[in-house]
């Protein structure tokens, strides 16, 4: 299963483990607040080809339905999808703060 | 539209959620590698940039089993878990570390050199983004003449870095290694190509991917994959494999493309002038003259 | 049972043989040697079952001991003296991640200048490096330690790596008759390492990670609760090492006839024989002289150490140590735990048997004589004291 947000994120002295040992894909933040532009997805253009999938640094976008989705909570804006895509599907948006 | 590389590997994402900078090319290199290694891997990073920016308890970034070594260990942590885990039983995983270029090239290449000399059962991953970049971009062993680091600046009397990249490919290969490879995240089916081919294969296991840095070369985070293309589009990378005792080229660029062009979008390398720029495409000739005589070509 | 003439190295590598490690990992250094030579043969012949890796530098040789105890293995390792020096990051790794590795190490030197032979300036500088620290007298508790080490490291109240020392040459190369015991009984005594902190294909983990401000120093203060815990798991694992192989040791340090003495030295290591000979030796002259050798200095015997000292008129330590421009560590450790304890017995500080250098039973009782006066706070044996109060 891919790291996912958790509900516990305060860890105090008893809930603190003895050992440097913890659960594999704990988190506790998301990084959307990184953004000054996003991506968006134009669902009219985009052909499903997976390469914006395959390059995301942060591995953010999935397709589904044959067309690509972005997980906004872990999406960085760098904008590496928009540079690959090839059918000009993936425009940059600034973010409204 | 099937997209045959994606339908290849694990649709599951193992290293999510990290704070590199947007663009990393270093966490592209190591997301796509868990994705062909799937839930079985167990990575060891050492300390670095892949460490911290994955492993901040309780932030923790990697959903199949990962450990940080120290930044000398990789290699030696990697013997130590994959001999730990044969001598408890288990023969389904593959031990894979993931360094950067100081600590592969520098740091670690001893303990390196120790594993591939006893062929431990180990996939090792270099990402190589050129610099120590965790630390504030720092000159590494892996740092490619001129670039201009912040212990390399460049001035009136220096322009950056004095010395070329060490091979650390061809270094690899002198072990008589199994399996060694170049690759790029600019030319990511052919990178997830050579993981695949390293988990299949006994011994132990090099592959150097180069991993832009926007932060550390001075690039836009959406130029990462870009330069990764280019470098290899240039010449002044390449993309081969070493594999029983002989070296093949996989890709060999019609017409290389301008150099110049290379250098000059990268803040690190904005200070050269024409004489280094000439330094550079002799010194990538004289690669390729090696290259032509030496490796198989496609 | 068998009994057998066996060097310190060799009876080491004989209760090795018997806590059944999976992960050797070690790397050649003088006196260390003959403690892997041994294993490896052990390996080669198939009377111990164990992966041996030839690593390149002890910095790998432990590295490499943490990731097999990240996998769920046990490991071993052994070094000495520059070698220990060498892989000193890995130390602090180790205990820092809970990983329960046993090391021996041959107390040696320090360059510079080189030197070979036995101080113990090599294990003493890396107390606070957060492993358990044991010091052996002879071969027999050498053996015996190797198996007690397991059992105290691997309890999960502890959870911490141990360093077994022994000083190099004097008790490394010395042959002894050593008692073996059986592998049934070793089993009896060690059970199989059980741990959560290990890589789980089930329960995937992350480990040895970072921890910000607002966490880390709880983990160091588990890590240090870890070590204390270690007094009352001794105790334990003594009291059923007694029962199953029938010897007995005192706990964390060791008293001799302390109980009416005026004038106790207390020591570490291979030396506290001759200094027991030379307490006897003075009492028969008169002078009422007791010795404390202590065995573990980490965790530090606080308690005990004043307890013994409590009746004294005056005390010495004994130490093959010096942290320049101060005085043996051993020395601050003792004073710390007598202050605590709110007394003040007078103490000074013998330095001696650096670089291999003898110490003889000359040397010994003349430090019991020495405390009947009120000799300096820092002497160095042959040199006399620093000058410095």
């Amino acid at each position: 299963m891919k790291p996912h947000i958790r509900t516990k994120t305060q860890f105090d002295f008893a809930d603190i483990p003895e050992a440097t040992a913890f659960e594999a894909g704990y988190l506790v933040s998301v990084n959307s607040g990184w953004r000054s532009i996003r991506p968006v997805i134009d669902p009219a253009r985009c052909i499903g080809c997976e390469q914006c999938y395959l390059y995301c640094p942060d591995g953010v976008i999935s397709v589904q339905e044959g067309k690509a989705v972005i997980d906004y909570d872990f999406c960085k804006g760098c904008g590496i999808c928009a540079k690959i895509c090839k059918a000009g599907a993936i425009g940059m948006e600034a973010e409204r703060k | 539209m099937a997209n045959p590389t994606a339908a290849q590997i694990s649709r599951e994402e193992f290293f999510y959620g990290h704070k590199a900078c947007a663009g990393c090319g270093g966490s592209l290199a190591v997301r796509a590698a868990l994705k062909v290694l799937g839930p079985q891997a167990v990575s060891v990073l050492p300390a670095g940039c892949m460490s911290a920016v994955g492993f901040n308890f309780p932030q923790l970034c990697f959903s199949n089993n990962s450990i940080i070594s120290t930044f000398a260990g990789t290699a030696s942590m990697l013997t130590g878990v994959e001999a730990g885990l044969r001598a408890k039983g288990y023969k389904d995983f593959t031990a894979v570390g993931f360094a950067g270029d100081g600590g592969t090239a520098d740091i670690g290449i001893q303990a390196l050199s120790g594993a591939i000399d006893r062929n431990d059962n180990i996939i090792y991953i270099c990402y190589d983004n050129e610099a120590y970049m965790n630390t504030g971009i720092q000159k590494s062993g892996l740092t490619p003449f001129g670039a201009r680091t912040t212990t390399t600046p460049a001035g009136a009397n220096i322009h950056g870095n004095i010395r070329p990249k060490k091979n650390m490919f061809e270094i690899a290969a002198a072990h008589d290694i199994p399996y060694a490879a170049t690759a790029s995240i600019g030319y990511l089916p052919d990178f997830i190509r050579k993981v695949e081919k390293a988990s299949q294969i006994k011994g132990t296991k090099y592959i150097h991917v180069i991993a832009p840095c926007p932060t550390g070369w001075g690039i836009a985070p959406d130029e990462t994959v870009e330069s990764a293309k280019e470098v290899v589009d240039c010449g002044l990378w390449y993309l081969a494999e070493y594999e029983n005792g002989s070296y093949t080229l996989n890709r060999k660029p019609k017409q290389f493309t301008d150099v110049a062009a290379y250098l000059k979008k990268q803040g690190r390398f904005k200070h050269l002038d024409d004489a280094d720029i000439e330094t550079i495409i002799q010194s990538r000739d004289k690669k390729w003259q090696f290259i032509e005589k030496t490796f198989q070509l496609p | 049972m068998s009994k057998r003439f066996l060097s310190g190295n060799e009876a080491f590598a004989e209760g090795i043989r018997l806590a059944k490690p999976d992960v050797i990992s070690a790397y050649p250094i003088t006196p260390q040697t003959i403690v892997v030579e041994r294993l490896s043969e052990m390996v080669e012949d198939k009377s111990l079952g164990a992966e041996f890796i030839h690593v390149e530098s002890e910095h790998s040789a432990l590295s490499c001991a943490i990731g097999a105890s990240a996998a769920g293995a046990r490991a071993f390792t052994a070094t000495s003296s520059q070698g220990l020096l060498y892989m000193a990051e890995c130390l602090y790794y180790a205990s820092g991640g809970r990983f329960p590795i046993v090391m021996m190490n041959a107390d040696r030197s320090t360059a510079l200048p080189w030197n070979i032979y036995g101080d113990q300036r090599d294990s003493l500088s890396q107390l606070d490096s957060g492993w358990i620290q044991v010091y052996a007298e002879n071969a027999q508790e050498a053996l015996d330690l190797a198996l007690m080490s397991y059992r105290i490291a691997e309890d999960s109240r502890v959870s911490t790596p141990v360093m077994v020392n022994l000083d190099g040459f004097v008790l490394t190369h010395t042959y002894e008759t050593v008692e073996i015991p059986e592998q049934a009984q070793a089993d009896r005594f060690l059970p199989p390492y059980e741990t959560e902190n290990r890589i789980d294909f089930d329960n995937p983990k992350n480990m040895a990670f970072s921890a910000g401000p607002d966490t880390n120093y709880i983990f160091k203060y588990k890590a240090h609760e870890g070590m204390l815990a270690a007094k009352q798991v001794i105790a334990e694992a003594e009291s059923d090492f007694a029962e199953i192989f029938g010897r007995s040791y005192s706990g964390l340090l060791e008293r001799y006839r302390t109980e009416d003495a005026d004038y106790i030295l207390v020591t570490l290591g291979s030396i506290a024989g001759l200094c027991r000979e030379t307490a006897d030796r003075l009492r028969a002259e008169g002078i009422k002289a007791g010795v404390v050798r202590l065995r573990y200095i980490r965790p530090f015997p606080h308690a005990e150490i004043a307890d013994a000292l409590k009746h004294a008129k005056a005390f010495a330590v004994l130490e093959k140590d010096i942290s320049f421009g101060s005085e043996g560590t051993v020395f601050t450790n003792v004073n710390s735990a007598l202050q605590r304890a709110g007394l003040s017995v007078r103490g000074s500080n013998y330095i001696g048997g650096l670089g291999g250098r003898n110490i003889s039973a000359g040397d010994i009782a003349q430090i019991f004589r020495d405390l009947q006066g009120d000799p300096p706070h820092v002497n160095f044996i042959g040199i006399g004291g620093d000058g410095n109060g």
